[in-house]
């Protein structure tokens, strides 16, 4: 079949994500995913269907038949998908790809590879159960696997931030002090399988082609001296040298992460924002718990409390310093959160050490599908004469 | 890679090791290693830290002279015996995880594909039989399945020699191995049946004993790679450690499993002969 390519004029990233006027639909998560791959000039996509993923997958399918991306194919499992990825991304072509819940899982060997392989990609994750008994529903224990990958990591609240920041996701990898994959990660199913107004830039836009040159190392593709590159340093022997080279590299990831954070602050407006700053009662969360505590926020305060609410957008890198500054005057904090484990439970309680007096209480969480009803928040705001605990 | 970048800045040539000059003066780029040429050409890989002996050291050897222009190919390979010798050759290597050279090298062919529709990019696979038949099988399978257009080398010594000598799928049935304790309960598995009926356009199985075939083999292999689809060269390449051939008797144990179970295979699709022909003048 002859596909004809779609005319899109490449802008820069700054005028596609702030300057172009936006036009406001109603439309799902995974709608709006493959609304930003349809302007994020992707050569490759490489798809394994999983439940609540397929259907972004798919759609960036359709893309591929309408010309928007260059190539694509089903893979064979999710093994096989992360590991051509990774191989096409050292090639300096743009590559994307997305899973969900048990094929992340399933994935995750390769996953943790991408970063010290200083490969861009953008991993998109809708989250879902991942432990037995098997589960489609939304539940983003996952997450907390990803936490120590050393991927960029960004989860996003509802449908727009997940067309914005998985724009914004191929801009800050293949910065060159970044060169690092970056996962966006939303809660299955309520977001990307409900609607929600998206502001969008016209589809006859899209992002300037990857510059592989102009990344942290070079190109698997015969076009750089010298003749022999093996990009993956050969450190399997047992020496000084090797374990001193290992653990140099790893620390550089941890340093290029670090580096991000200037254009996560450039292109998502920061690691975190605040609601109500200032106030003794704070509610921390992110993805889809940062919805149901906004609304929480609201009804709070027409019972006459004001409730500080911190959305944490970037969990690697983790922002330690701003949740410290934003947790200054609280004297109770509180974690909504969607997984049994309480991974940012952990890790706020670790960043807060020693910086905060105030009492962080281990919960409220669900899992397995159950919601998040702003009742549950509000119970653990609130004691039953209608006072702050 | 043209030769223009293999070529550094003359400035930087008085202060550049005498290994790199040789490359760039006497090595293989830009023109077809002959068999004949050994010995009196710079070689892709001179030093390498295999084992005494070693048959897969001397095949990967041979391989490397066959590459048809080493200037445009990238090998991807896998934990094993093979990348140590690999990852020391004048040629990119890619060492990615545990199973995953195929997908690796679909991702690899197919970006370099898109960046180069102009130029030819050969992407060779080579691993061992456990990374190929065992961990890696799913994806070997998959990318014939979907006919990817890269040679791919199993370096076949019927064992895990890198970690230590356990059973592979690829180890004879009943030999007694560490993790077959009581000797392998299942058939060696037969990779030339499979890429047969995945409609594989290459197919050789050989051994070390012919370096002439050895080269001419993974020649052709890559070649049909470039145009036509998956090929498949499946090489005895001995263990003597974990089967304890003495060095010398290395290559008299290559002519015997030759001549008892490891005879010399080639077949190629229509296409892929008429291409060999018409395209390259090989017959």
């Amino acid at each position: 079949m002859e596909i004809v390519k779609p005319q899109q004029t490449v802008v820069t990233p700054e005028h596609l994500l702030f300057e172009a006027p936006r036009k406001r639909a109603y439309i799902t998560g995974s709608e709006a995913a493959s609304e930003a791959i349809k302007r994020a000039n992707v050569d490759i996509a490489i798809a394994y269907p999983i439940t609540p993923q397929s259907e972004t997958m798919q759609r960036v399918g359709d893309l591929f038949g309408q010309g928007y991306v260059r190539d694509y194919y089903r893979a064979e499992d999710e093994v096989g998908a992360f590991s051509a990825i990774s191989g096409a991304s050292r090639t300096g072509v743009r590559c994307m790809t997305a899973s969900s819940g048990p094929g992340l899982m399933r994935g995750l060997e390769v996953i943790a590879s991408w970063p010290g392989h200083r490969v861009p990609v953008v991993f998109l994750i809708m989250c879902r159960v991942i432990n037995a008994p098997l589960s489609i529903q939304p539940d983003n224990l996952e997450l907390d696997y990803m936490l120590s990958t050393g991927n960029i990591v960004f989860h996003a609240e509802n449908q727009q931030d997940f067309f914005d920041y998985t724009l914004a996701g191929f801009v800050i990898s293949e910065k060159c002090e970044v060169t690092l994959p970056v996962a966006v990660a939303v809660d299955g199913f309520f977001v990307t399988h409900a609607r929600g107004w998206v502001e969008m830039p016209s589809s006859d836009l899209k992002l300037p082609p990857r510059d592989c040159y102009r990344e942290a190392v070079p190109m698997i593709d015969n076009e750089n001296p010298p003749i022999r590159i093996a990009r993956d340093a050969p450190i399997q022997k047992s020496n000084f040298i090797s374990y001193q080279m290992h653990a140099s590299w790893q620390q550089e990831i941890h340093a290029a992460q670090e580096r991000s954070r200037r254009w996560i602050y450039k292109y998502l407006g920061g690691l975190i924002e605040v609601v109500n700053p200032g106030a003794e009662t704070v509610i921390v969360a992110s993805g889809s718990a940062v919805s149901q505590s906004r609304e929480a926020v609201r009804q709070a305060e027409e019972m006459g409390h004001r409730i500080g609410l911190i959305k944490v957008k970037s969990l690697r890198p983790f922002p330690v310093e701003e949740l410290r500054e934003a947790c200054k005057s609280a004297k109770r904090i509180i974690v909504p959160e969607f997984n049994c484990a309480g991974w940012l439970n952990r890790e706020l309680r670790a960043t807060l050490y020693n910086h905060s007096d105030a009492e962080i209480a281990p919960g409220p969480r669900v899992f397995g599908g159950i919601t998040m009803p702003t009742e549950l928040i509000l119970q653990w705001l609130f004691d039953k004469t209608g006072n702050c605990r | 890679m043209s030769l223009k970048t293999i070529n550094c800045s003359p400035v930087f040539m008085p202060y550049m090791p005498k290994e790199y000059l040789d490359l760039i003066n006497k090595g293989p780029f830009g023109k077809e290693m002959k068999l004949s040429q050994v010995g009196s050409v710079k070689e892709l890989l001179e030093e390498h830290p295999m084992c005494e002996g070693c048959a897969m050291a001397y095949f990967i050897r041979m391989t490397l002279i066959a590459i048809p222009t080493p200037e445009h190919s990238v090998i991807v390979g896998t934990a094993g015996c093979g990348r140590l010798s690999l990852s020391q050759a004048a040629i990119p290597f890619v060492y990615g995880n545990y199973c995953d050279t195929n997908g690796v090298a679909t991702g690899i062919k197919r970006g370099l594909a898109l960046r180069f529709p102009e130029q030819h990019k050969d992407v060779i696979v080579m691993a061992g039989d456990g990374g190929l038949a065992d961990i890696g099988f799913s994806q070997v399978m998959h990318s014939w399945f979907r006919k990817e257009k890269f040679a791919t080398i199993m370096l076949d010594n019927e064992v895990y020699g890198n970690t230590g000598g356990q059973e592979s799928g690829m180890t004879r049935k009943g030999e007694v191995v560490k993790m077959a304790p009581v000797g392998k309960q299942f058939e060696k598995i037969d990779m030339l049946s499979l890429a047969r009926a995945s409609g594989v356009a290459y197919i050789a199985r050989l051994t070390i004993t012919n370096p002439a075939r050895i080269v001419n083999t993974i020649r052709k292999a890559i070649l049909v790679a470039r145009e036509i689809g998956p090929t498949y060269v499946q090489a005895y390449t001995s263990c003597n450690i974990e089967y304890t051939i003495p060095p010398e008797k290395v290559m008299d144990d290559a002519r015997r499993v030759e001549q008892e179970r490891y005879s010399f295979v080639e077949e190629m699709s229509d296409a892929a002969r008429e291409y060999l022909e018409k395209v390259h003048n090989i017959k």
